[in-house]
Order: C-alpha cells, then sequence, then structure tokens
C-alpha cells in the first residue's frame, strides 16, 4: 500500500504533464478537426465537412504519396548508408568504437536549423559546391538543379538521418556473440555466408528500429523542405503548416494533423509489434 | 563528412566578402563584431537562455520521478506510463507544435516564450528520463533501504541518497534537455507569438542575402559552443558509468 502511494507520487506530477500538455492538446484538435471555422458560429458548428473535402482534394492526396515516398527513399537510403557505418565501427574499428560512434553523434546535437542552412549554402546557386566546381573547370555555370528541388531535401535530410540510423544499428551489431562468427568460420563458412545467415539476421531488430526511427520524423518534416525544397520539394507538413500559419483554415490543419498522427501512430504500432520497445529504449 | 558542412560555416566565418563563394577573400572579424551589437539578436538569446534553463529544469526533474517510478517500482501503470512518455520522441514535431497551437488559443494562454517552454518540456522530459533510469538500472536500491533502516524517510532516502548518487546523470540530462530546447526551431515557431527565440530569430534572417555573413559567424559561435556542451555531458556519463563499474 505504501508502494502504491509512492508510485502515485512519483508518478503523478509528469503523468499530469504529459495529459496536460501532450494528450490534451490531441483530444483539442481531434475536437477542432470537426468545427466548421475558428471564430464565432463557426466555432461552435461541427460538420464533417473538413473530413470530405480532404478526402475529395487530389491535391492533398498527390502531396501524400509524393511525401511519402521522399520519407520512405530517405529511411531506405539513410540505413542502407548507416549500416556499413556501423558495421565497420563494430568490426573494424577496436577499442575506439564507442568515441567514434560517439564523435558520429554529437554534430547532429549542434543547431539542427543551421546544419540545414549549411546544405543551402553548398548546394545554392552560388554556393559551396557550383563553385567549386566552376573554379576546377567541371561546369560551366551554376546548375540550378542542386537546389530548390526534391533531389535536395532528400540529400540533407539523409545526412541529418544517418547518424540516428546507425545508433540502433551500432546496439544490435554490439549484442552480436562474436563466438558465433568464429565458430561459423571454423565449420568452413565463407566470411560472406556468415553474414548472411548470422551477422544480418541478428541486426535486423536494429535495422528495423533505424528505419522507423528516420522514416517517423521524416513524415512530419516541413523545415527542410523551407530550406532547400522550393515547390517541388515542398511535403506534407508545409501543407499543415500552411492551414495554420497562412491559409488559417485551422479545422482543415486539424482534419491533416490527425491523419499524420493516425499514420505514426499506426507505424509505431507495427514497430512495437516487430520488436519490444524495451529492448529499443534499453532497460 | 559529417563535420564538412559545420566546418564550412566556420571558414566562412572569417571570410572577408558576404558571399559564400569560393575562392575565399580574406580573413575578418567583422561579422563577429556585428553580432554583439545587435539588440534583437541580444533579445533572442535572453529569450531561448530563459526557455531553454526553465524547460529543461522542468524536463529533468519530471523525468527523475518518471525514472525513479520506472526503474524502482512494477506496478500496474508502469508500461502506459512509458509509452506515453516515450511518445513524444516518434511524433512529428509539427503535430506537438499545432496542437499545443490549438490548446492555448482554446484556453486563452498567449503565445510567448513560456509556451514554448511548456512545449519544450514534453520533447525533452523523454531524454531526462531514459537518461536518469539507465544510470539508476545500474545501482541496486538496497543503499535506499539501508538508509531508510538507519531511519530516514523514503522521500528523505531519495533525496539525500539516489539523487546524490545521480547528480552526474541528472547533469548530463539537464544540458541534454537545454541543447534540445536552444536549438528548436519547428514547436517554437508555432508558439513564441513575438517573443522570437533564438532558432526564431534566426529563420527569419535567412531570408536576407546581407544578413548572411552576420548569420553564418552566429552559426560557427553556436555549433561550437553546442557541441562543447555535449561533449562535455558524454563525458561525464562516461565518467559517471566507469566509475559505477568500478564501486
Amino acid at each position: 500500500m505504501e508502494k502504491r502511494s509512492r508510485f502515485a507520487s512519483l508518478i503523478g506530477p509528469p503523468g499530469l504533464y504529459l495529459f496536460l500538455f501532450f494528450i490534451l492538446p490531441m483530444g483539442v484538435m481531434f475536437v477542432y478537426s470537426f468545427r466548421a471555422g475558428i471564430s464565432g458560429t463557426a466555432h461552435d458548428t461541427f460538420t464533417l465537412g473538413n473530413y470530405q473535402s480532404f478526402l475529395a482534394n487530389s491535391n492533398f492526396h498527390r502531396l501524400l504519396w509524393r511525401s511519402s515516398f521522399i520519407s520512405l527513399t530517405i529511411s531506405v537510403l539513410s540505413t542502407l548508408l548507416a549500416y556499413p557505418l556501423a558495421y565497420y565501427l563494430v568490426f573494424r574499428a577496436g577499442p575506439n568504437r564507442v568515441t567514434l560512434m560517439t564523435l558520429l553523434i554529437i554534430p547532429t546535437w549542434t543547431s539542427y536549423l543551421l546544419r540545414i542552412f549549411s546544405w543551402k549554402l553548398i548546394l545554392g546557386s552560388s554556393g559551396v559546391l557550383n563553385s567549386l566546381l566552376i573554379s576546377l573547370g567541371l561546369i560551366e555555370k551554376a546548375s540550378p538543379i542542386l537546389i530548390y528541388s526534391r533531389g535536395a531535401v532528400i540529400v540533407t535530410l539523409i545526412y541529418v538521418w544517418v547518424p540516428f540510423v546507425a545508433l540502433p544499428i551500432f546496439a544490435a551489431l554490439e549484442r552480436i556473440d562474436k563466438n558465433l562468427l568464429e565458430a561459423a568460420a571454423d565449420l568452413g563458412c565463407p566470411a560472406w555466408e556468415a553474414f548472411l545467415r548470422i551477422t544480418l539476421p541478428l541486426s535486423l531488430p536494429g535495422i528495423l528500429a533505424g528505419f522507423f526511427f528516420a522514416l517517423i520524423p521524416t513524415l512530419g518534416e516541413f523545415v527542410t523542405p523551407l530550406l532547400v525544397g522550393g515547390a517541388s520539394g515542398s511535403m506534407y507538413g508545409n501543407l499543415i503548416q500552411d492551414q495554420f500559419m497562412r491559409a488559417l483554415n485551422w479545422p482543415m490543419g486539424s482534419v491533416m494533423s490527425m491523419a499524420m498522427l493516425l499514420a505514426v501512430l499506426l507505424l509505431v504500432f507495427i514497430l512495437t509489434r516487430l520488436g519490444s520497445l524495451t529492448d529499443l529504449v534499453g532497460f | 563528412m559529417l563535420y564538412l558542412p559545420i566546418i564550412l560555416l566556420i571558414i566562412f566565418s572569417f571570410n572577408n566578402s558576404t558571399t559564400l563563394v569560393f575562392p575565399l577573400k580574406g580573413f575578418t572579424l567583422q561579422w563577429y563584431g556585428q553580432l554583439f551589437a545587435n539588440r534583437e539578436l541580444l533579445n533572442a538569446v535572453g529569450n531561448s537562455l530563459i526557455v531553454g534553463v526553465g524547460s529543461s529544469l522542468a524536463a529533468t526533474i519530471l523525468g527523475t520521478m518518471g525514472a525513479i517510478a520506472m526503474v524502482r517500482f512494477r506496478l500496474p501503470g508502469r508500461s502506459v506510463f512509458l509509452g506515453v512518455a516515450a511518445l513524444p520522441l516518434v511524433i512529428p514535431y509539427v503535430i506537438l507544435g499545432v496542437s499545443l497551437l490549438v490548446l492555448f488559443n482554446e484556453v486563452g494562454i498567449k503565445l510567448s516564450a513560456f509556451a514554448a517552454g511548456l512545449a519544450h518540456v514534453i520533447i525533452s522530459m523523454p531524454y531526462a528520463l531514459l537518461i536518469v533510469a539507465s544510470r539508476l538500472v545500474g545501482f541496486p536500491d538496497n543503499l535506499e533501504e539501508a538508509a531508510m533502516d538507519l531511519g530516514a524517510s523514503y522521500w528523505g532516502a531519495l533525496l539525500r541518497v539516489t539523487i546524490p548518487i545521480c547528480s552526474p546523470a541528472l547533469l548530463a540530462a539537464f544540458l541534454i534537455c537545454f541543447t534540445m530546447s536552444f536549438d528548436e526551431y519547428a514547436i517554437a515557431s508555432f508558439l513564441v507569438g513575438t517573443d522570437a527565440t533564438l532558432p526564431v530569430y534566426l529563420y527569419s534572417q535567412l531570408r536576407f542575402p546581407t544578413r548572411l555573413p552576420m548569420v553564418v559567424s552566429l552559426a560557427a559561435i553556436l555549433m561550437t559552443i553546442t557541441m562543447a556542451v555535449m561533449l562535455f555531458s558524454e563525458w561525464l556519463r562516461r565518467a559517471d558509468h566507469t566509475s559505477a563499474r568500478k564501486a
């Protein structure tokens, strides 16, 4: 009984805070998605119209598919790049591997905005890459395709996410009992087959975690497209931001956010089915 | 490759030219001089410091309470709480931002740096919780029991035994939460109203090409500071883990 009350008083304040500023806002937004408008009588009129027009608007769907495709591309490529990186650190880098992994993670904690922005400087029409290519004589005049494109968004976000994807893969590879690989070699198994039949399957939870770590946040990305994406690189997150900050159609924005929230919760659910959540967070 | 964009920014911050192109022109400190003469910028830095310190203090305290409850008790409600507390890690920031915008509008909380701070607690609390929890797992709870056998109350034992033992982890958690808040743009952009925090101010400046060199030198300073803070908190955690293993 005493234990219970201690547990309750410890969990109470953070629980209340999470309820007030995390659960409640989602609930209010859910209610908002049925409102006809944000002020006057429209505010108090409830309708399914927002959902209907959301489902009817093919522009929204196109953007939704396009940005899902961008997110998927980013997470697949980040995982493909992060795997060899994590593999190298665990199996080849020796005793310094944790330090090297930390060095990999540190830049991700520096200003997100500025890291994105520095890519704008690199890819921009008078940017580093273009001026470098020109001064090397490789191209005649600045190439415009480097910035304000879907490609620019993808390249920039891969840069952002590779270290985060590498982290769970690194952890999964670290957990593999190296004796298994030795045993396989002793039994005459070639290295590539040992990789395919031991290392890869055992690191699968890390791969999945990393993949979802990149996929879920990039679904909601709107800052990077604003900075380097231009019109063709804009994503679903930009649509939501537009509804709230420019079009001031909050109910429609709420509908869009609910749709995204649903998609994200679905992905999280799949992730927790694939592996235990506590395994991922480490205790 | 990861450090390249950062290094480029630092190099250009000393370049004597208003555009960022190769080849470099000459060495100058004038952009750094301009920074310290800029009122708006200094205001934004002030806002960010207040939001950062306030939200990380709250996040560290709440996260620590959650961590103690998660590690020391196996009672019903544990997994629900853990699930909800970890969820902000994966919810896109744009959703967190707009949902709080809607809530604050509905209950009449004015948009301000304070409002952004309330949101920052939500996103940094999971990090504080995980860092402190991983420290708590590292030492058995019989130290708390010993203190209670010697007459301390449960809360006294927590405050005078558990918390001091965890203090390096608490500091590391605080620093990481601070870095997150200090750097956070997406949520703040919806909630700050007119009290621009540093990232919000920075973003507004990115549109003006003439401000570019100033922004770049600001970037160089910020990146150096945050990297130093992160290295320090990582070192702190590492040193703590090593000493825990020896003991």
